[in-house]
């Protein structure tokens, strides 16, 4: 073993809280009448209470948890998009991810402009984006299309292009949200093996999902948030049995379970 | 399964741990100067696309001022007889206003209008109004030419330093322009109204500079009380590009600087780039304090 430094944190969150405000009445209208009959004006929501944890270079997270239990702003926040409003995050490196995939296009421009676009909101460098533009296209498999606008292109069309141009971003953490709930199976079946050559490659992967399937494949560890609250933090099996997601049995997420299992066999 | 993870610390990263939100600030955002080039080629190429007449259209909208100003005020008003070369006052004055107020509605609904970017990136979000300042700039390059032709053809004399107030003239307006589309750009995340209440703001910037007349008739009217008029940097700016290309166009230049123009016309140029810095300053600690709310504000 080389001598290196004890410090190979990549992701520390400490503490982390984020309150969002709900406004129930924004029109004046609206909030005269609802002043006249006492009702609260607005309403905030602890979306993400008070969670800590740390990861070490190369460990690849699932992150998951019901709908709304605060998945995606804590990704939000270890992305820097959002700040939180107590608490600390500190990342290393250049963070890269799969953030509501293909925004930030524009459905006017073509294919070929918005790769450039998208890369640059990555934080990739023109020449970063010559080189690697040939792969991207490939692995978008958007063939002809390319030079057309992408408002013409088919829904699976955009994800996979937004998907092609994030996972090309040569980064130090790769956050990953809900990407497989697009796409063909063919491409899911692309994307999780390029997943996983980045996780081998030693990235930080922080994989948000719903299926306990790929979360076994891609991940070492789990997080499971309900509610705000970071409720666990250990091995993966035990995660997903914490979650309860392992025995509904006669649930219709379980088909979508056993594609993404019989996928992982694939590959 | 896991066998085939890669053990944890194979691929070093020497940067340090830091809070992954972009340092925000106008400053930060020339750091980010490719993004800033493929935002405002994005909005050049994308604003009038699918249109037939295309980029004319920024030309169409300023020529169609032109003529109905010229027409009420200069014709059907008689300014035309009692201004010199009263065309190219107006027109003048139409380019630094119509920059202006394009950068400003443009500018406030930047970042709504980028909401999907907004959410996605982390780069400093002052770069939104900044893009549009940058492309309303860009539509005024051929307008300045046109203006060059016209003023030429009248017979306009350059001189150094009437050029010199031109492009103070322009960076007024620039600065302020960008001073306001950020103010507004993220207060109107916050109260949509504000998009509205910029349009009304536009119209008294167009009829409260001397574009459509004189300030030869605002001096006259208003003796020993233009103060007021004279410190919107606006009036000034107009003023700037009128004393660079007009002036020197009329038969008497000398003259003309006397009657048209405000004494002590130096002064109130310096006065007018310090009350626009200051404003910029102003918003710019505004932007910042709504700044941090805005992605959650958007949705």
């Amino acid at each position: 073993m080389k001598g290196r430094k004890s410090d190979n944190r990549s992701i520390v969150v400490r503490h982390v809280s984020k309150t969002f405000t709900l406004r129930y009445h924004r029109t004046l209208k609206q909030m005269s009448v609802a002043m006249m009959r006492q009702q609260e004006l607005s309403d905030s929501f602890l979306a993400v209470d008070d969670v800590s944890f740390t990861v070490q270079q190369g460990e690849s997270i699932g992150l998951m948890g019901l709908n709304g239990s605060g998945k995606s702003t804590l990704l939000k926040m270890i992305n820097g998009i959002m700040r939180p409003d107590s608490g600390r995050v500190l990342t290393r490196g250049r963070t890269a991810g799969l953030i509501a995939t293909g925004a930030g296009f524009h459905a006017q421009l073509s294919g070929r402009d918005n790769v450039y676009l998208n890369a640059a909101i990555l934080g990739m460098t023109e020449a970063e984006t010559r080189r690697k533009f040939d792969d991207i296209v490939e692995f978008a498999d958007i063939g002809k299309f390319l030079d057309s606008p992408v408002g013409h292109y088919s829904s699976g069309m955009f994800a996979r292009l937004g998907f092609a141009v994030a996972i090309h971003v040569d980064a130090d953490i790769f956050l990953a949200d809900e990407v497989l709930a697009v796409g063909d199976r063919p491409f899911k079946k692309k994307c999780l093996a390029k997943m996983q050559e980045i996780r081998d490659g030693g990235t930080t992967l922080f994989y948000v999902s719903h299926s306990a399937g790929s979360v076994r494949k891609m991940c070492d560890r789990v997080l499971v948030l309900e509610k705000g609250r970071l409720m666990f933090d250990g091995g993966v099996d035990e995660g997903i049995k914490f979650l309860h997601y392992d025995d509904d049995k006669d649930s219709a997420l379980d088909t979508e379970d056993e594609l993404d299992e019989e996928m992982g066999a694939d590959i | 399964m896991s066998a085939s993870v890669a053990p944890a610390g194979k691929r070093r990263v020497d940067a340090p741990l830091r809070p992954p939100w972009s340092q925000q600030g106008l400053i930060e955002v020339f750091r980010h100067r490719y993004i800033l080039t493929l935002l405002v080629r994005r909005e050049i190429a994308a604003r009038y696309q699918g249109s037939v007449l295309g980029l004319l259209w920024s030309y169409v909208n300023p020529l169609s001022q032109f003529l109905i100003y010229y027409f009420v005020m200069g014709i059907l008003f008689g300014r035309a007889q009692r201004t010199e070369d009263f065309a190219i006052h107006v027109f003048c004055g139409l380019i630094v206003v119509h920059f202006f107020v394009e950068t400003m509605n443009a500018g406030t609904r930047s970042i709504v209008r980028n909401k999907s970017l907004v959410q996605k990136m982390a780069v400093p979000r002052e770069m939104f109004p900044v893009a549009s300042m940058l492309v309303s700039l860009f539509h005024v390059v051929p307008q300045v030419l046109i203006l060059l032709v016209a003023t030429l053809i009248a017979g306009w004399q350059p001189d150094p330093l009437g050029l010199i107030y031109g492009v103070l003239g322009l960076l007024i307006a620039m600065i302020l322009g960008t001073a306001m589309a950020l103010m507004f750009s993220a207060a109107n995340v916050f109260l949509r109204d504000i998009s509205n209440a910029v349009s009304i703001l536009s119209n008294f910037v167009r009829f409260g500079v001397p574009m459509m007349y004189p300030y030869a008739l605002v001096a006259e009217r208003f003796r020993g009380h233009t103060d007021l008029y004279l410190l919107n940097p606006m009036t000034q700016a107009v003023l700037c590009f009128q004393r660079a290309f007009w002036v020197g166009a009329t038969e008497d230049p000398a003259r003309t600087a006397a009657i048209d123009l405000p004494p002590d016309f130096f002064y109130l140029t310096v006065r007018a780039l310090v009350i626009s810095v200051a404003v910029l300053i102003f918003a710019q600690s505004t932007f910042t304090r709504l700044e941090r709310r805005i992605p959650e504000r958007l949705l």
